[in-house]
């Protein structure tokens, strides 16, 4: 059975009406997987033998009539995540061996709703990364070209869920981390408000930045996951016990009227003129369709990067110091170079004599980011941007500076700065490459992002020159 | 050349919650199986997240505002980075700039029995605040093992000024701080099992002198109130010996060993370690509210009676009529100190003088549960033990068969000579005490005699 167009609401439907069984969906996940992934080494571990096992106690439950929300299809989870008794390496060596005691929160909560996990998807180790290329295992490929990244660091799960090898996967979006490989790979990415979703069992990186998300094929599907893994969470000091709406309550409600801001300052020259080009048509789709464009400025929005790159390799370097080897995974030499780069640079922020002019400095840049969002949202709805400044890179073409690849997030990680959230959402096509068109709404507005999402990919329709190639 | 010493004091103490600081792990770790009491939370497993533990929390404001300090109403917490075995993160969860309590005070007494002296002290306290305990480690030939049962166990450090300037006045703090935190019922503080540890920092001026020291020592393994004023004394003459030769004493980390009674040098104390201390990102900042603060400062107010310190309770008892030394003893004993509240039950319902004397008198013979126990039989009406004989009793089977059996003694009372009744006293009271009250046996003698 084809795979490749279906959605996690469409595979739903043809379960419900038993067109299909669970154990079909599991095993053509699986045969897909057999049959592509060598190419495109998305997966790190399938974990074939329990997917199948929850497949058949899938298909009593729908049998029975007593199906959950999310029963019997088949998604992947970030090697990030924690998942009992499966291997867990967040794609690095020094959690060779590791089996986790426990699931993540997001992981219970997706198992519960009968969802399957088909495989530990493949990812940048540790989440450093914006292609996929600082993986200990070798990198995740764009499903539309092998020879180019799927972007990062959620590269496993986008590849996975562009080809047709799951139906959704899970991600983390520290810095752009879900967005980007989204935009790559003409999938839908979501990022929360920062303390919508548990990050509890999920492998840290920047604490104070880290967002649960996922990767998935249509705006609705992702307001579905989205239902499941939002939630305060008693182990999670940081998750916010704001309500969790019915996200799919949210999806083809009009749009006109909406005021849509265009951020002033990420209108440079830096945008490759064919991304430039989709995301103009977009906005004009959006004008057509009754939005009010308005341009607006977010004065120190153009600091994020910097004070992103004292931040976030601090935490990181606090959060990487449990790995020892002591107590699980092996030691510490076995971390790759960019892990080491963010450690030591993190560590250095941090140091005594250094941490007001870094750390502290940084800490007070980011409280203003954050005011420039909630400022622009009382003039506007939504904020609208490219989500990445090119098309998707080739592989090797930026791994030799990593500069140039932390400028790839340019237009991603302010908003893990100021913690609001924000989706990409396929826009059209360059050269046979995908581009993606960011939206960003107020804290724990998530249900925005779904309504002006939906709408778009219902005005977009099909996106012609975009061909898999696997 | 006169010397001084300057002291000041860290003390851990370990709160006796029933879970630990950021986990639900049961935080009663002594004696347990090793690695027992743990989860993915205390063992830093990938992806655990830390959740304060609101109870400690609550105990640690009432151990400052016990202390008198000022409650910082916004707090925190921050990361303090090390690398060791027993510190699964990596890091610990502590309390850097914006600690529960600040600016605080104890007053305590300096109690010399021989000379039945007190002198008056107070003991700054710069700050408390709460932290997580580390794993335990134990070296076995050439390898050591780690224990996580104690990882993550809430602990409280309280830091003083370096207002302490003899081994009397800390033991005296010491004892008083011990008394202070066990009457909150938040810790067992019991030094030997390591829910109270202790580190003074130990440096000697010129008197005169009005700088700090530029060296301190700190002296760690102090097992007890006592090593720990020995402790003190040893530093303090080695400081002077080198003082004296125009050296300055090597700022560093020494042991005490209590077998040979001296302190070894361990480590060399740099400029203070680096750790790296920055905010703690998954916990919120923590506001105290008006209410909680309120509860905290109820607590406090009700199991800390400020007013019933020794020389409030010295004075109340000179005013019930009790002698001066053993109003003196009961005031100012550590061990009585807490059985005061027992003691001040008989001055308030015991109206007879004389009785108050016999029952305070009592108080101090009897160890303390029996003496629970002979305050039970205490019947307030009569003013006596109703375990006592009665009178009638006491006369037909004791005192009358006495007078029967040395007629000869009978003879030469009723001659004239009442000095023969100190003769029976002794041996009656041999049988009788316990029975009776002293007081009554020669008053029921004489009437015996009178028949």
């Amino acid at each position: 059975m084809d795979f490749t167009n279906c959605t996690l609401t469409s595979a739903r439907d043809l379960l419900l009406k038993k067109e299909v069984t669970s154990v079909d969906l599991v095993q053509a996940s699986l045969d897909r997987i057999h049959n592509i992934d060598k190419d495109l080494n998305a997966c790190l571990f399938i974990d074939s033998e329990n997917a199948l096992k929850k497949g058949k106690e899938s298909d009593v439950r729908y049998q029975n009539g007593t199906q959950t929300k999310l029963d019997g299809l088949p998604i992947g989870y970030k090697d990030a995540f924690t998942t009992k008794g499966v291997p867990t390496t967040a794609a690095s060596k020094v959690l060779s061996g590791y089996i986790p005691p426990f699931s993540a929160t997001a992981v219970e909560r997706l198992d519960e709703a009968g969802a399957i996990g088909i495989a530990k998807m493949n990812m940048d180790a540790w989440a450093h990364g914006s292609s996929g290329e600082n993986s200990d295992f070798g990198p995740a490929k764009n499903p539309y070209d092998l020879s180019r990244t799927p972007g990062g660091s959620s590269s496993g799960s986008a590849a996975a869920v562009a080809s047709g090898e799951v139906l959704a996967a899970t991600g983390t979006d520290t810095g752009g981390s879900i967005r980007l490989p989204a935009a790559f790979t003409n999938t839908v990415g979501l990022k929360p408000t920062y303390g919508r979703v548990s990050r509890y069992g999920i492998v840290a990186m920047g604490s104070s930045f880290d967002c649960i998300g996922h990767i998935t094929k249509t705006v609705a599907d992702s307001a579905l996951m989205l239902e499941v893994t939002a939630g305060f969470d008693p182990r999670d000091a940081t998750s916010s016990k704001t309500p969790v709406l019915e996200y799919t309550k949210y999806l083809d409600q009009p749009i006109t009227g909406t005021k849509v801001g265009v951020i002033r300052e990420f209108m440079t020259d830096g945008i490759d003129e064919g991304v430039r080009e989709v995301f103009e048509k977009s906005l004009e789709l959006l004008k057509s369709n009754g939005c009010e464009i308005i341009e607006i400025s977010l004065k120190n929005i153009l600091d994020s990067m910097a004070v992103y790159y004292v931040l976030v390799p601090a935490e990181v370097s606090s959060n990487l110091a449990r790995y020892t080897g002591v107590r699980y995974g092996i030691d510490r030499s076995h971390f790759s170079p960019e892990a080491k780069r963010r450690i030591m640079t993190g560590t250095f922020t941090l140091s005594s004599g250094y941490y007001d002019a870094y750390y502290g400095t940084a800490s007070k840049v980011r409280r203003l980011i954050r005011d420039d969002f909630v400022n622009a949202f009382k003039e506007v709805d939504i904020l609208v941007a490219p989500t990445s400044p090119t098309v998707p890179f080739k592989l090797g073409d930026k791994s030799a500076d990593p500069l140039q690849m932390y400028l790839s997030d340019i237009f991603v990680c302010p908003m893990n700065l100021a913690g609001v959230p924000a989706i990409s959402v396929p826009a059209g096509a360059v050269d046979g490459l995908p581009v993606g068109i960011q939206f960003i709404a107020p804290h724990f507005a998530e249900e925005k992002l779904f309504t002006i999402g939906s709408a778009f990919e219902r005005e977009r329709g099909e996106i012609k020159d975009l061909k898999i190639v696997v | 050349m006169k010397y001084e010493p300057i002291i000041g004091l860290e003390i851990h103490v370990e709160l006796c919650t029933q879970s630990k600081m950021f986990c639900s792990c049961g935080a009663d770790w002594f004696g347990k199986a090793p690695n027992t009491l743990t989860c993915p939370v205390c063992l830093a497993l990938p992806g655990a997240l830390p959740v304060p533990n609101e109870v400690a929390i609550e105990w640690a404001l009432r151990i400052a505002r016990a202390l008198g300090c000022e409650v910082n109403r916004e707090s925190k917490f921050d990361r303090k980075h090390y690398f060791y075995p027993d510190l699964p993160k990596g890091y610990q969860i502590s309390q850097y700039d914006m600690p529960f309590g600040i600016n605080g005070k104890l007053d305590y007494s300096v109690v010399d029995f021989t000379k039945r002296e007190v002198t008056a002290c107070t003991g700054g306290i710069t700050r408390v605040h709460l932290e997580e305990d580390t794993g335990k480690l134990t070296h076995r030939g050439s390898e050591t093992l780690v224990d996580y049962n104690r990882a993550g166990v809430p602990l409280v450090e309280i830091v003083t000024e370096p207002d302490f300037h003899s081994s009397k006045q800390v033991k005296a703090f010491l004892e008083e701080l011990h008394a202070v935190i066990k009457q909150l019922g938040v810790s067992d503080v019991n030094m030997e099992q390591g829910s109270m540890r202790l580190e003074p920092n130990i440096s000697v001026r010129l008197v005169g002198e009005t700088e700090l020291p530029k060296y301190k020592v700190e002296v760690k393994n102090i097992n007890s109130f006592r090593y720990a004023a020995a402790a003190v004394e040893y530093e303090i003459a080695r400081h002077i010996e080198i003082l004296e030769e125009g050296e300055t004493p090597v700022q560093e980390t020494r042991g005490y060993a209590e077998d040979k009674k001296i302190t070894v040098s361990q480590r060399v104390k740099e400029d203070a370690h680096d750790y790296r201390y920055f905010p703690e990102p998954d916990i919120p900042p923590i506001h105290v509210s008006e209410e909680l603060l309120q509860r905290v400062c109820e607590e406090v107010d009700t199991h800390i009676q400020p007013a019933k310190k020794a020389t409030a309770r010295y004075d109340s008892m000179i005013g019930a009529g009790i002698p001066a030394t053993t109003a003196f003893q009961i005031a100012y004993s550590e061990e009585l100190q807490l059985l005061y509240s027992t003691v001040e039950k008989i001055l308030h319902t015991v109206e007879d003088s004389a009785q108050r004397v016999f029952m305070v008198n009592a108080f101090l013979n009897y160890p303390a549960t029996g003496f629970g126990k002979l305050l039970e039989q205490w019947d307030t009406k009569q003013g006596e033990m109703s375990s006592y004989l009665s009178k009638e009793e006491a006369i037909k089977d004791f005192i009358k068969p006495a007078l029967i059996a040395d007629t000869e003694l009978v003879e030469k009372y009723k001659s004239g000579n009442v000095g023969v009744i100190n003769s029976l006293i002794g041996p009656l009271m041999g049988k009788l005490k316990g029975k009776i009250d002293p007081k009554n046996l020669r008053e029921w003698i004489e009437e015996e005699l009178k028949k």
